[in-house]
């Protein structure tokens, strides 16, 4: 019923030379009843990609189906999807049951029909002591259900959610995202949710669209994005703290990042120009740096409770290792030896960024 | 300001009380005036306390069946003519600006930006400034003396459709994308959302424009040359006739007390919108 299909879409405002094109031919096929967030950093065009969906922006060129209809052309009330925007948008002076039921309305659903929808959607949500009641007498949470019920009462074939929680408390923000998550589970509409917290991506979502600068970096699983990234990009916006990525020259005695020469394990994918990615819980830390290891220099170090992250220099570069905090921890000015497993490493191209597949990973499918 | 010192408290509420008695006594004197005989009146010093001739004044003035040497239309049908000018005047003005404010900030059109110039400039050059073009173009459409020469020319108001353009642009973008996403048309939307969102500044507008409406003299002193047409502020003016006569200054005084009551009444039965209207926005 409600499958996505995005075709070479691209946005540019303004005309001629000097047009801005911020959306550069996404290409995605979103299946009926999926969950897909869509997670970049501010200005990568994530919000304008979903508001070309919702028919609020237009499309500069390419196609985009929703229920294998085009809909470049429609009104956003044409494409059977239902928003729900950041600030909530309700209508600030309708009560919370008028709020959801004016879509319908318009539609010129009958009276009964509203009240049952409406009823069942506020049951659902738990709203119904608040139906006779202005959104500005509702706290956050509060509206940003009515936000939600407006969207499930006219029963679309895709909801459309612009970075909904942004707006809530941390704590108000877990318990939505489990409700979101419960809520799919119960209508299985196939839902398009946008963010910026890499959190809320890998929690809510079934697949992922990771963007960066109007393009799509990588499209798939929360895991296959975060153990298999398919960009630098990928790899330093997933996971907290971020990857480490080492620039540096791979040969057959290791790989050389600046003055430092890395032993590996197994040898680099390939040699010459690479950026070598190690995740900072993939890396084990040795008091004493042996020359299979590589040497950190300890520069700081920070306590968070059940780990504890180690800052140094890695040669030239900035590293990061997280450690659980119970384990004996160096000092500032140590230096320790790192040992992370082939398994873990990742190879990036240092010209295209792209991720280049480490050898022992072919060489043991082809084993197995 | 914070400080809170025994003189200071005196010393503010002696201020305010000389600030209530310069505006309150001339009002005062006023009622006191047309309670009284127009001998009584005369008499020096002037009595000040209400008389008995309250109820007769008011009669006489409102019926216009005492004749002295002045004008003596009866005010009653004046107070209609000011009630009606005023009111269309007013409504008029806020559906105007309501609709045109709308188009502006919420319609792509050629020259957008020259129109609202256009308008804003016209803000600058009051009635007074183009009132001969104004009579011109009146009198040639034939509506000296008519509802629709009255009130029309007073319509358009930049500073209206002003305050709406203001309005609207605080109104969040979202809002609008929402009512677009539940299939609401321009004007459904207009009508559902905008309109409501607006009553209080409209409440405000309308105090103010209906005070406006009320007071116009310049213009309907051109524009009205019969007496059923003319508005009470005229009628005041026309009860008091020159040369040394003695005037009926108690059935002027009744027609002044009877011009303030209206805008008055305006003023505190919406006091509460109107205030709400000028300080916050519901959104």
């Amino acid at each position: 019923m409600g499958a996505i299909s995005l075709r070479k879409v691209v946005k540019r405002y303004g005309i001629g030379p000097k047009a801005n094109q911020v959306i550069h031919g996404v290409d995605a096929e979103i299946a009926d009843g999926e969950f897909v967030v869509i997670v970049g950093p501010s200005g990568c065009g994530k919000s304008t990609l979903l508001r070309m969906v919702a028919g609020l922006e237009e499309i500069t060129s390419g196609e985009i189906a929703i229920a294998g209809r085009v809909v470049n052309d429609k009104e956003p009330s044409e494409r059977d999807i239902a928003m729900v925007f950041q600030n909530y948008a309700l209508y600030p002076h309708m009560t919370v049951f008028d709020n959801m039921a004016y879509g319908l309305k318009i539609a010129k659903v009958p009276m009964a029909e509203i009240r049952t929808r409406v009823d069942q959607a506020a049951k659902i949500l738990e709203l119904g002591p608040f139906l006779a009641r202005k959104p500005r007498e509702l706290s956050g949470g509060q509206r940003q259900r009515v936000a939600m019920g407006r969207a499930i009462v006219r029963k679309p074939a895709v909801f459309l959610f612009d970075e909904p929680l942004s707006n809530l408390d941390a704590k108000l923000r877990a318990q939505t995202r489990l409700e979101i998550q419960k809520l799919h589970g119960a209508l299985r509409t196939t839902s398009l949710f946008v963010t910026h917290d890499q959190v809320e991506a890998m929690t809510l979502a079934e697949r992922m669209i990771v963007m960066n600068a109007g393009r799509m970096e990588q499209i798939g699983t929360p895991d296959e994005v975060y153990h298999r990234p398919a960009t630098t990009f990928v790899a330093g916006f997933i996971g907290s703290p971020p990857m480490n990525l080492v620039r540096g020259r791979a040969s057959a005695s290791g790989f050389a990042a600046g003055e430092q020469l890395l032993p590996l394990e197994t040898p680099a994918p390939r040699e010459g120009e690479l950026v070598l990615g190690v995740r900072p819980e993939h890396v084990e830390i040795e008091t004493d740096a042996s020359p299979a290891t590589w040497p950190l220099r300890v520069q700081a170090l920070e306590m968070l409770g059940a780990e504890r992250l180690v800052y140094g220099l890695l040669g030239d570069a900035l590293f990061t290792a997280r450690l659980d905090a119970t384990l004996p921890h160096p000092k500032v000015g140590d230096i320790v030896g790192l040992r992370a497993a082939p398994s873990h490493l990742h190879w990036f191209d240092a010209a295209t960024s792209a991720r280049v597949e480490a050898a022992p990973r072919a060489a043991h499918a082809a084993a197995s | 300001m914070i400080e809170r010192r025994p003189f200071l408290n005196v010393l503010s509420h002696g201020v305010l009380l000389i600030g209530v008695l310069v505006v309150a006594f001339p009002v005062y004197l006023t009622f006191v005036a047309s309670t009284h005989t127009a001998q009584e009146i005369l008499q020096a010093p002037m009595p000040l306390l209400p008389g008995n001739q309250l109820v007769h004044n008011y009669v006489a003035a409102l019926t216009g069946s005492e004749h002295g040497p002045g004008s003596a239309a009866p005010v009653g049908r004046m107070m209609w003519v000011s009630l009606v000018t005023a009111l269309v005047i007013s409504l008029g003005k806020i559906a105007i600006s309501l609709l045109s404010a709308f188009a502006i900030v919420y319609f792509r059109f050629p020259f957008k930006q020259l129109v609202f110039w256009m308008i804003f400039v016209t803000l600058m050059l009051p009635v007074e400034v183009r009132i001969f073009p104004t009579y011109q173009v009146v009198s040639d459409l034939g509506m000296l003396n008519t509802w629709s020469g009255l009130t029309v020319p007073l319509i358009a108001s930049a500073t209206a459709t002003f305050l709406f353009r203001q309005f609207f642009m605080t109104v969040p973008d979202e809002l609008v994308e929402a009512a677009r996403t539940d299939g609401a048309g321009p004007m459904r939307f207009f009508k559902d959302i905008l309109v409501p969102l607006s009553a209080t500044s409209i409440a405000a507008l309308f105090v103010i424009q209906f005070i406006y409406g009320w007071n116009q003299y310049l213009w309907p002193l051109l524009m009205a040359t019969q007496e059923n047409m003319y508005p009470v502020v005229i009628g005041i003016k026309r009860m008091i006739s020159g040369g040394d006569q003695a005037q009926q200054w108690n059935l002027v005084m009744a027609t002044a007390i009877l011009a303030m009551l209206p805008p008055a009444l305006v003023v505190v039965l919406m006091q509460r919108w109107f205030v709400k209207g000028l300080v916050d926005t519901e959104k």
